[in-house]
């Protein structure tokens, strides 16, 4: 079997009560196929980037997929059916991750689980190193 | 040549090292939207390794995690 992480957008007008019974659904065609969900995250309503069908906001939903391709497949059938589902992506990974993603991370969780840089913002310095690229312009 | 002013200060070079390589890198994420936008102009657009210092393989990592995100409408395709 092999991993994969599956994450899908919902309409905004669904209760969160929906949202739950459609990842439901959607991991009992897994098992159904041999799989197994071992993580599901509900990120909660987002907003989009873009519209997508007219909507400005979407409940997104990951899971965590240890399951033959042919169930996966089965389930990406069934999303793309779906008239709820405004959009899914799955990725085929080398390990399942078992920490919270970044999605989930939220303004009252935005301590993340360690701090590459201690506090400080390594790419702040950006744009001082686009000013020397220019001074070495110069100089020639 | 003979003609720069002795008085400018030495030329610095920053020394530039990809921010994820190395024994402290981090990871690339498609999810991570907070990283990736850093990755990215205020139009949406992914800046150039030769200025954030990408090394190459992880640049063709990070474009792919951008173009993810771009799909899931965790980051935009355009902004104006």
């Amino acid at each position: 079997m092999a991993f994969y992480e599956t994450v899908f957008i919902a309409r905004q007008d669904l209760s969160a009560a929906q949202v739950e019974a459609l990842a439901i659904s959607m991991t009992d065609i897994l098992t159904q196929g041999q799989g197994e969900v071992t993580k599901t995250e509900f990120c909660g309503l987002r907003n989009l980037a873009y519209t997508i069908k007219k909507n400005r906001k979407g409940h997104y939903v990951l899971f965590n997929v240890d399951a033959p391709p042919t169930a996966v497949k089965e389930m990406e059938r069934q999303m793309r059916l779906h008239e709820d589902i405004l959009r899914f992506l799955t990725v085929k990974v080398e390990e399942l991750d078992v920490n919270p993603s970044p999605l989930m991370q939220t303004k009252h969780t935005r301590e993340r689980a360690f701090e590459p840089f201690e506090g400080q913002d390594p790419y702040a310095s950006f744009d001082k190193i686009k000013e020397d690229d220019d001074e070495e312009g110069d100089k020639e | 040549m003979s003609n720069v002013p002795t008085t400018r200060k030495p030329f610095f070079r920053r020394r530039k090292t990809c921010p994820f390589s190395g024994q402290d890198a981090i990871k690339i994420d498609y999810k991570d939207v907070k990283l990736l936008q850093k990755f990215t102009t205020e139009r949406g657009k992914i800046i150039p390794s030769r200025i954030t210092a990408v090394s190459q393989k992880k640049q063709r990592e990070l474009a792919q995690a951008i173009k993810r995100a771009r799909f899931l409408a965790l980051m935009p395709y355009l902004l104006d």
